[in-house]
């Protein structure tokens, strides 16, 4: 667990790029424990991009990137996977296993760390995100939005600290994606670090009803923290 | 110790660490063929091996051991001449020693084809001279035309003249045996890193995601390293049985048959194929192994 107040995720002057040029510089930002925020910006800012660094998965290529209190640059690859079983990832194509059945890809996140998922717990996760039809599906059967509630479920099977979660309602109707942000907001009030790239603004009023979230946009390749006036 | 567990873990148990990479097919085969052929040609090759081993040993085991100067002349002459023969090989270099055999040896190496009672005395039985030589040895040649000239009745059996270039011979065919296993291991290595690198290359994907959710790169490399150990370990093995068989069936290996029967394994040697599988899981461990890793490192 990271200590009180010490910074979840830190950036200092990150930068990134493709190769064709920057798409995000002199990006600065901290998260505090236990915060929630939205990240937000046209399709193609960087939002997937932002979140892709804050797991490792890209390296910046200027600037130094810290998760709990610990430089990625210094980290070794086994460094790496130990932080990604502390973050949940919701990653915006799902990412699943398409030979292994949902319950199965669920638990992965546990198999891999060498532990046993406990059936029960398994089976209530998944009724939690509302899949308990679908627990013997192969990922390549279900809908979007169902693979997105399965990538929930995995995200947080580990009881991360950080719940990165990149547009988890992109193919879901309003009243599935209130209810998969009432679980987001149940995980918040655990503790849990959140962090939210979505374009939908009405998840980000309705969210604000809630809880103190915050919101971060990418504008002209700068991270900014938003107003009020959303 | 340590070591010991990975090892047991792999082979044994935590298949489900196997089932995150998916079943792969027909393809699967050709490395358990390809290993299986593999250990037959390498039986053969160790047959051939631990055979002119064998051989090699017993030939230069013979060139150590004597000469022989067998004299036959009448029995008036043969004193002098045996004489006079001794005196020359004491006089050629390269000779350590000359020794005539007594009357009572011969009878004893005569026994065996004749009987115990042989009169050795009154039979015209020649007089055998038994020749040490040093270790740089004698001039073969000049010795037997010295004899010629010097005592008729004498004839130098140089038996081990000819058997030098078998000696020889066998020393290669060894070596060349040698080198057939160390390349049968290298082809199988070669194998098992092309067929690893493809599995690898076709489940990209699925070692992205693993590694997006935390696994770590011995837990991914193992899924893989596993499966083809355990493939060129029962593959090696279904060759090195029949191999084994069909050495097992060559006609036996007799003292006259010389070379060709004795191509088999003797004893204790019918252990060392045993140990081909053990070396076909090996290489594949290291060889699946290094060809993850490799790939792993691409894969952030
Ligand atoms: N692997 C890559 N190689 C090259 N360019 C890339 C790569 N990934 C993303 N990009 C480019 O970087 C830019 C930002 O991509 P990113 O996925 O971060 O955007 P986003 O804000 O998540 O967009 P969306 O809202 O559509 O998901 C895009 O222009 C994209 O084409
Ligand atoms: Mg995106």
């Amino acid at each position: 667990m990271s200590e009180q107040g010490q910074a979840v995720i830190e950036f200092e002057n990150v930068a990134h790029g493709y190769g064709g040029g920057p798409l995000l510089s002199e990006v600065t930002l901290s998260l505090a424990p236990g915060s929630f925020h939205f990240l937000t910006g046209p399709s193609g800012a960087g939002k997937s991009t932002f979140l892709k660094l804050c797991y490792g998965e890209l390296a910046p290529v200027a600037g130094r990137i810290a998760l709990f209190g610990q430089e990625l640059d210094a980290m070794s690859r086994d460094d790496i996977a130990r932080l990604r079983q502390r973050v949940g990832v919701v990653h915006q194509d799902c990412q699943f296993l398409d030979h292994l059945p949902i319950a199965d890809n669920v638990a992965l996140p546990l198999t891999v760390s060498g532990r046993d998922a406990d059936p029960t717990e398994l089976r209530e996760l998944i009724a939690w995100v509302g899949l308990t039809g679908r627990l013997k599906s192969l990922p390549p059967a279900l809908s979007g939005g169902e693979r997105q509630r399965a990538a929930l479920a995995r995200a947080v099977i580990m009881s991360p600290d950080v719940l990165l979660a990149d547009e988890p309602t992109g193919n879901l109707d309003w009243e599935m994606s209130l209810r998969l942000l009432a679980l987001l907001v149940e995980l918040n009030r655990m503790g849990k670090t959140i962090v939210v790239a979505t374009h939908d603004l009405n998840l980000i009023r309705a969210a604000k009803a809630q809880v103190s979230a915050r919101v971060l946009r990418i504008k002209d390749r700068r991270l900014l923290l938003a107003g009020a006036e959303l | 110790m340590d070591r010991l567990n990975r090892v047991a873990a792999l082979l044994t148990g935590d298949s489900r660490s196997a089932q995150v990479v998916p079943p792969s097919g027909s393809a699967a085969w050709l490395t358990v063929l390809a290993a299986a052929a593999m250990a037959l040609l390498a039986v053969f090759a160790l047959a051939l091996t631990l055979a002119t081993g064998r051989l090699a040993e017993r030939w230069s085991g013979a060139l150590s051991q004597t000469a022989t100067v067998r004299i036959s002349a009448p029995q008036a002459q043969l004193e002098a001449q045996t004489k006079q023969v001794l005196d020359i090989l004491a006089a050629t270099p390269g000779i350590a020693s000359a020794r005539a055999i007594e009357p009572a040896e011969t009878r004893a190496l005569l026994a065996p084809w004749f009987g115990p009672d042989l009169p050795v005395e009154s039979l015209p039985i020649p007089q055998l001279i038994e020749v040490t030589e040093t270790a740089s040895g004698f001039d073969a040649e000049g010795l037997s035309l010295r004899l010629k000239a010097e005592a008729p009745g004498a004839t130098l059996d140089d038996h081990m003249r000819w058997r030098k270039p078998l000696v020889e011979a066998a020393g290669w065919i060894r070596a060349l045996g040698f080198l057939a296993l160390g390349l049968t291991g290298a082809a199988l290595a070669a194998m098992v890193t092309l067929a690893a690198q493809a599995a690898l290359a076709a489940n990209r994907q699925v070692i992205r995601v693993l590694r997006l959710i935390g696994a770590r790169d011995a837990y991914i490399g193992r899924a893989f390293v596993r499966r083809f150990t355990l493939r060129a370990f029962f593959g090696a093995l279904a060759g090195t049985l029949p191999g084994m068989a069909a050495v097992a069936l060559l006609p036996a290996a007799s003292e006259a048959g010389g070379f060709l029967t004795g191509l088999g394994f003797s004893g204790a040697q019918w252990l060392w194929p045993l140990a081909i599988p053990l070396v076909a899981a090996i290489v594949a461990f290291w060889a699946t192994r290094a060809a993850a890793f490799r790939m792993l490192r691409e894969v952030q």
